[in-house]
C-alpha cells in the first residue's frame, strides 16, 4: 500500500478579486482521517477545491507527493486524488450502477473501453457502501442517505488513495451521518485511504478523525489530534462560543458541550 | 455469494445499457435513412428506388435526373446536414449549461447568426462561405455578449437564459427590419430567415455545411465522454479528471460553429436545436452519451418536418413552421414544469 503526502504551503486562493484563503500551510497526514472544521465562510470548501485542482491558487502550492497538483494532468491526478463535492448533480433518470460506473472515468481511454478491472472496482464500491441491492434503481428515487452512499460509491470506484469530501454528512439524519462516517473509517482501515473531509459537527469530527484542522478566516487556526484541537479555548477562538469539553464516555475522545444562555445549571 | 452476485448485476446492467444504446442509435439511423429515401423517391411524382439509385450513381435518367438530382437530393442533403448540426449544437449547449432551455435557438445564438446572414446577403449582397464565416463570427459574438451580460460572480444558468431570450428578441427584430427594407424579396425567402427553410437548396451549400459538420461535429463527438461527465456538475467532472474550462471552450466554439453554419444556409429552423436533446435524452435514458442520438433526432426532425410541410399538409409550409409547431408546446410545458417545481426558471 502506498502512502501519499499532501502538503499545502503558503496557499492564497479565492474567487473574483478577493482572497478567501491567506498564506495557508497544512499537512494532511498520510493514511489517516483528517477533519477540517470551522465557522461558515472560513474557507473550508475553498481549501478542498484548491487542494483538488478545481481552483487555481493565487500564491503558494498544493503538493501531492512533492509535485504541484496544479501542474499534474487532471486525469493523472484523478487517479490518485478524488473529491466528492458538496452538491454533485445526478443526471435525470440515471441508475445507481451507471452513476457509480462513471467514477471509472479517469481510468478509461478515449473510447471508454470497459475492462474487468472497471467492473471489479464498481463491484467493490457497491459492496463496501452496501448499495449493491439498489444498483438498478434510479438515483432520483433514493432517500438522502442512500443517495449519499451512492455518491461515495462513485468516488470509491475512482480508486484513489487520497479522498477529499466536502461535508459528506450534511442534510443526513444522524443515523445516516454515523453510517457515512463508519464507512469512511472502514475505508481508511481496509484500503489505507487517506481521507480529508469538511465536517460541520465538531463532536463527530473529534470522534472519527485522527487529525483535526480548525480554520478561521482563511487560515489554519490550530491543527493536531482531537484532544489538542477540541479545547474550550479553541472553540471560543474559532466559533466565538463558550463551551465545556469533556471526554466522551463511549470513545474517550473529547466532546464539546455548548453553554449558550439558557438551560445551563452547572457550568 | 454476495460479491459475485453484485458483479453479475453490474455486468448485466452494463450490457443492458450497451445493448439499448446500440439499438437506439441503430433504430434512429435506420429511421433517418428511411426518411431520406422517401424524400428522394416520393414527392409530387413517384420515382422508383432503382432510378433514384442510378441518379445517385451519376447516371442520366430521363425525368428522374432533374427531379431527384436537382430538386430532391440537394434539399434532402441540406436538411440532413442542417438537422445533424442543429441537434448536435443544441444538445451540447444544453448539457454544458445543464438546462434544456439553454439551447442556442433560445439564448440568441441562432438569431445572431441569422441576423448576420441576412445582413450579409441582403445589405452586402454576399454569397457562399463568406456568409457562413460572418454568421459564425456573429454567433460567437452573441455567445460572448450573452455570457458577459449575465456575468456576476460567475454565470448562473437562469440569468444567462433570460439575458439570452432578450438578446434573441432584439436580433429577431433586426432580421425583421432588414427583411422589411429589402425591396425584392419573396415571402419564401423571408420565411427562411424568420423560421428556417430548406427551399431552393443547392448542392454547394451542403458542401460548406458538410465541412463544418465534419470538423466541429467530429471534435465534439471525440469529447463525448468528457461532455457526458459535465452532467455531474463542473466540480464533479473536474474531480474525475475532465479539463472543464477546455471542454467548455470546445463546446462553445464547435456548437456555435455548427449552429451558425447551418443557420447561414437554412435560417434558424425553429426549435430543432432545442427539441433534439430532450427527445434524445428521453429515448436514450442512461444507456450512453446523448450527443450522437441528438444529432440523429435533429436530422429526423428537419427531414421529416420538411417532408410533412411539403407533401402531407393541405398547403406547403417551410420546415421551420412544422418544427416550430412541435417545439412551442414543449417550450411551454418545460416552463410550466420548472415553475411548478418551484424554480424561478
Amino acid at each position: 500500500m502506498t502512502t501519499h503526502s499532501l502538503i499545502v504551503t503558503g496557499l492564497a486562493a479565492g474567487y473574483g478579486d478577493s482572497d478567501i484563503l491567506h498564506d495557508l500551510d497544512l499537512t494532511v497526514p498520510a493514511g489517516k482521517i483528517t477533519a477540517i472544521v470551522g465557522a461558515n465562510a472560513c474557507g473550508k470548501s475553498t481549501l478542498l477545491r484548491a487542494m483538488s485542482r478545481l481552483l487555481k491558487p493565487r500564491a503558494g502550492q498544493v503538493l501531492l507527493d512533492g509535485k504541484s497538483v496544479h501542474k499534474t494532468s487532471p486525469k493523472e491526478l484523478a487517479r490518485t486524488l478524488g473529491l466528492l463535492p458538496q452538491s454533485p448533480i445526478a443526471p435525470e433518470g440515471i441508475t445507481v450502477a451507471d452513476l457509480v460506473s462513471r467514477g471509472r472515468h479517469p481510468h478509461q481511454g478515449l473510447f471508454g473501453r470497459w475492462t474487468r478491472e472497471d467492473d471489479e472496482a464498481v463491484r467493490a464500491a457497491l459492496d463496501v457502501t452496501k448499495t449493491g441491492d439498489i444498483a438498478e434503481r434510479n438515483v432520483d428515487e433514493l432517500s438522502g442517505g442512500q443517495r449519499q452512499r451512492v455518491w461515495i460509491a462513485m468516488a470509491l470506484a475512482q480508486e484513489t488513495e487520497v479522498l477529499l469530501l466536502d461535508e459528506p454528512t450534511t442534510f443526513l439524519d444522524i443515523n445516516h451521518q454515523i453510517e457515512v462516517l463508519d464507512l469512511m473509517t472502514d475505508l481508511n482501515q481496509t484500503r489505507g485511504t487517506t481521507i480529508a473531509m469538511v465536517l460541520h459537527d465538531l463532536n463527530l469530527a473529534a470522534r472519527y478523525a485522527d487529525y483535526l484542522i480548525a480554520m478561521t478566516a482563511g487560515r489554519v487556526h490550530v491543527s493536531g489530534s482531537p484532544e489538542t484541537v477540541l479545547t474550550e479555548d479553541n472553540v471560543r477562538q474559532v466559533f466565538g462560543l463558550e463551551s465545556r469539553v469533556i471526554a466522551d464516555p463511549t470513545s474517550g475522545r473529547p466532546i464539546m458541550l455548548p453553554l449558550g444562555r439558557h438551560h445551563v445549571t452547572q457550568a | 455469494m454476495v460479491t459475485s452476485s453484485t458483479l453479475e448485476i453490474i455486468v448485466a446492467s452494463r450490457r443492458r445499457r450497451q445493448k439499448k444504446y446500440v439499438l437506439v442509435v441503430g433504430a434512429l439511423a435506420v429511421l433517418l435513412v428511411l426518411i431520406f429515401a422517401i424524400t428522394l423517391s416520393v414527392g409530387h411524382s413517384f420515382t422508383p428506388p432503382g432510378d433514384v439509385l442510378r441518379v445517385l450513381m451519376g447516371e442520366a435518367v430521363p425525368g428522374a435526373s432533374f427531379t431527384v438530382g436537382q430538386l430532391r437530393l440537394p434539399r434532402a442533403l441540406l436538411g440532413l446536414l442542417a438537422g445533424l448540426s442543429f441537434g448536435l449544437g443544441g444538445v451540447a449547449f444544453q448539457i454544458m449549461l445543464r438546462n434544456p432551455l439553454a439551447s442556442p435557438d433560445i439564448i440568441g445564438i441562432s438569431s445572431g447568426a441569422s441576423a448576420a446572414a441576412v445582413f450579409a446577403i441582403v445589405v452586402l449582397s454576399l454569397k457562399g462561405p463568406i456568409v457562413s464565416v460572418l454568421a459564425v463570427s456573429a454567433g460567437l459574438g452573441v455567445a460572448l455578449a450573452v455570457y458577459g451580460l449575465s456575468f456576476r460572480n460567475g454565470v448562473a444558468g437562469t440569468r444567462l437564459i433570460l439575458v439570452g431570450i432578450g438578446v434573441s428578441a432584439m436580433l429577431e427584430s433586426v432580421v425583421a427590419y432588414i427583411l422589411s427594407q429589402a425591396p425584392a424579396w419573396s415571402l419564401q425567402e423571408a420565411m427562411r430567415w424568420l423560421t428556417g427553410s430548406v427551399n431552393g437548396a443547392q448542392l454547394d451549400q451542403s458542401a460548406t455545411l458538410a465541412i463544418a459538420l465534419a470538423v466541429c461535429g467530429g471534435l465534439l463527438l471525440s469529447r463525448a465522454r468528457d461532455i457526458e461527465a459535465l452532467r455531474l456538475g463542473d466540480d464533479m467532472a473536474a474531480a474525475l479528471g475532465v479539463r472543464v474550462s477546455e471542454t467548455r471552450m470546445i463546446i462553445i466554439v464547435t456548437a456555435v460553429g455548427l449552429i451558425a453554419c447551418a443557420t447561414a444556409v437554412t435560417g434558424p429552423i425553429a426549435f430543432v436545436a432545442f427539441l433534439s436533446g430532450p427527445i434524445a435524452g428521453r429515448i436514450v435514458g442512461d444507456s450512453g452519451p446523448v450527443l450522437l442520438p441528438a444529432a440523429l433526432i435533429g436530422a429526423v426532425l428537419v427531414l421529416g418536418g420538411d417532408y410533412a410541410g411539403q407533401f402531407l399538409l393541405a398547403s406547403r409550409y417551410p420546415v421551420g413552421v412544422i418544427t416550430g409547431a412541435l417545439g412551442a408546446p414543449y417550450l411551454i410545458y418545460l416552463i410550466i414544469r420548472v415553475s411548478r417545481a418551484g424554480g424561478s426558471l
